[in-house]
């Protein structure tokens, strides 16, 4: 029993992981109707940002703060001069250039930090193990569960109950109406996007110390974001966070108890959600 | 520059065949190549050795999980080279580089580029087995000489082998079956191995087993994790609820890292005595691993610290040349250039008649950084020692120190 229960707390560990990513590509395409492919690449910048302030600074919550801002900034690199003038075209081409920028992010990533495998270690405190249940847990992951829960809470409370969030939910709802109530859209898109690809970097540093940081994990994390998003809902908040969990327990179930075919698992569970849901399990009530 | 080489070697070819025999560094070739090839008066290059180039292709990878190894060998290749001013056998050498993307398809496309388009006259590299079992029939037919100075399958020196294909690095059995007896003598009577669920993986544990189980040894449960995995916790509970007194592991890049650390944060490392096949705790992954790697056991055919004169030499000049420390990986491209180079210089140069130089390839033998490097005459497999490191603290790093040579190991393949 206390086999399946530490493995249900490692899944909730790597589900929040999850969720952080899925969190800004969600609402990036809730709001913008992008899936931004670029994302991954994203992630990998803010996790190379860390990894450099880390070694500059020798201090963890400094590039925990730092490098989300920097990649936001990259973010607006982006969006502002890219894809702003590609919103009137069809979805393809902004899908073809955020797929450019990937390619982009990683070359640009491996020419800055180069092709070998580097980590970043937990930071101080959390670098050790504590005993939970007769066995050793990382206090590290602990913190990462206990972190993205505060985040869920706090990014769902300024959705729902900020001027703010509201603005940004009328966007999701009616675009055309929002704009006539004298919101200005485009400045809202850009927000998002900053936010969206500001939330990426803050997964790339979290998730450093776990998954560690190399070129081919920005392509990696990208297709499992992209499971959650879809099983979760496209362009809901709710359906990231429960997305996120739910496909972080199924991975982490599958390998324990069908490692033969842990790798299908996740597919799996998506298959069954999006034939029982279409919209995925929070799709549909949100738009 | 490389440019140059390029243009400079493809007005090269018709003048080869046009001379035929001359290409040996005739005197006529010599001085038809001297009016014809500003790119050789501009390298200051004697105008005996302005005789057409030797062309190398290199096809390793340069992206992706494995890109670091590519470029190691590659670094490795440009020291030995640069120490012989690019001349082997009275020729210019010049190379053109691919990149096989660790996807078999991908490098069957760039080794039928190499050879019929580029008409190289040797291929060297390949770093994913894979690539190397794809591509081996199309070597074999054309005969095309092909150093592989990385990729280690077993198939390549048995079942799959060719007169062809030289292997200057290793077979996944060569590293792990010596240190399964020496495990059961060192380290515990039991074990649980784990590896990546892949050809090599899997017959890197099947290798230990040779010889852990017939000295006494008894497996008590094997745990397959896919290649690339990302989260290994679900892995690690299941390995201690198996209660090991010691694991043999084969994890090599990102796969290493994720292990080793997720191993260490649960207390793995601390509970069971962790060994592993070299690539685990090579020089690519360690600084990455860090404390997570300290006290490791691993077999390889080579160690960073290893003392002799030739490693001393070849670690210095890596790190000085490129500000990094030499690897595996850099020791085997060194390695290939030399045999390639050594190979040249028997067969005088003479690139055309592929079984003379198949035969100087073969009896050539050196000091190696590695210790004695000499080519199985069967199989065209390395024949070389296979030591025992340990993960220590030398000094501000953390190296692979050899501490036993488990002795000359061949294939067994024949």
């Amino acid at each position: 029993m206390t086999f399946y229960l530490l493995q249900a707390l490692n899944g909730c560990a790597y589900g929040m992981l999850l969720f952080l990513l899925a969190a800004g590509l969600s609402l990036i395409f809730g709001l913008m109707e992008i899936v931004n492919l670029a994302h991954g690449g994203f992630y990998l910048l803010g996790a190379y940002l860390g990894l450099s302030i880390v070694r500059w600074t020798g201090s963890f919550w400094l590039a925990l703060a730092i490098a989300p801002l920097i990649t936001g900034g990259a973010g607006f690199l982006l969006e502002w001069p890219f894809l702003r003038p590609l919103y009137r075209r069809t979805h393809l081409d902004q899908i073809l250039l955020t797929f450019g920028f990937a390619f982009v992010l990683t070359d640009l990533t491996r020419w800055l930090w180069g092709a070998g495998v580097q980590s970043l270690p937990a930071p101080r405190g959390l670098d050790q193990s504590v005993v939970i249940l007769g066995t050793l847990f990382p206090a590290y992951r602990l913190f990462v569960i206990g972190a993205g829960a505060a985040l869920a809470l706090g990014l769902w409370l300024g959705l729902v109950r900020s001027r703010l969030g509201a603005v940004v939910r009328a966007g999701v709802a009616n675009r055309e109406m929002t704009q006539a109530l004298g919101i200005d859209v485009a400045a809202v898109f850009t927000g998002v996007f900053v936010f969206g690809t500001a939330l990426a970097g803050l997964a790339g540093v979290a998730a450093a110390p776990i998954l560690g940081v190399f070129p081919g994990v920005d392509f990696e994390i990208l297709i499992v974001t992209l499971i959650v998003v879809v099983v979760g809902g496209l362009g809901t908040f709710s359906g990231a966070f429960w997305g996120g969990l739910l496909i972080g327990e199924a991975e982490t179930f599958g390998k324990v108890l069908v490692p033969q075919a842990a790798l299908v698992v996740i597919y799996i569970v998506m298959a069954a959600v999006l034939l029982a849901r279409p919209a995925g399990l929070f799709g549909g009530r949100a738009r | 520059m490389g440019e140059d080489r390029r243009v400079a070697s493809r007005k090269a070819i018709t003048r080869r065949t046009l001379l035929c025999g001359a290409a040996g560094a005739g005197l006529a070739g010599a001085a038809v190549a001297g009016i014809g090839s500003p790119a050789a008066r501009g390298f200051g290059v004697p105008a005996v050795l302005a005789a057409a180039p030797v062309k190398v292709g290199l096809l390793v990878s340069y992206s992706k999980v494995y890109g670091q190894l590519g470029e190691d060998i590659t670094a490795g290749m440009t020291l030995y080279l640069d120490g012989v001013g690019w001349t082997a056998g009275g020729r210019r050498i010049t190379w053109i580089r691919e990149d096989e993307e660790i996807d078999p398809q991908v490098g069957v496309r760039k080794a039928r580029k190499l050879i019929e388009a580029d008409g190289v006259d040797l291929l060297t590299g390949i770093v994913a087995t894979p690539t190397a079992y794809a591509i081996r029939d199309m070597v074999h037919n054309s005969k095309t000489i092909l150093v592989v100075s990385n990729a280690g399958g077993n198939l390549l020196t048995r079942a799959r082998r060719s007169p062809y294909i030289f292997r200057v690095s290793f077979t996944s059995w060569q590293v792990s079956a010596p240190f399964g007896k020496w495990f059961y003598d060192n380290v515990a009577r039991t074990a649980v191995l784990t590896a990546a669920n892949y050809g090599f993986g899997t017959e890197s544990l099947a290798a230990f087993k040779e010889t852990f189980v017939p000295a006494g040894g008894r497996v008590t449960g094997e745990v397959l994790p896919p290649l690339n995995n990302t989260d290994y916790a679900p892995y690690i509970a299941q390995i201690q609820k198996l209660g090991p007194e010691a694991t043999y592991n084969f994890y090599s890049g990102s796969d290493a890292v994720r292990f080793l650390q997720a191993a260490q944060q649960y207390g793995l490392t601390k509970a069971s005595r962790t060994t592993g096949a070299g690539f685990m705790v090579e020089q690519d992954v360690l600084p990455a691993e860090g404390a997570a790697a300290l006290g490791i056991y691993s077999p390889l055919h080579w160690a960073l610290t290893l003392q002799n004169p030739e490693n001393l030499a070849f670690t210095r000049a890596y790190k000085a040349r490129f500000k990094r420390d030499a690897s595996v990986f850099a020791m085997q491209g060194y390695d290939a250039a030399r045999v390639i180079v050594e190979g040249l210089n028997r067969a005088g140069g003479n690139t055309a008649d592929k079984d003379r130089l198949v035969e100087a390839m073969t009896a050539v033998r050196f000091a190696s950084p590695r210790g004695p490097f000499e080519f199985d005459p069967n199989t065209h497999n390395v024949i070389q020692s296979v030591y025992v490191r340990q993960v220590r603290q030398v000094g501000r790093d953390i190296a692979n120190v050899a501490f036993v040579n488990l002795g000359r190991i061949a294939d067994p393949g024949k």
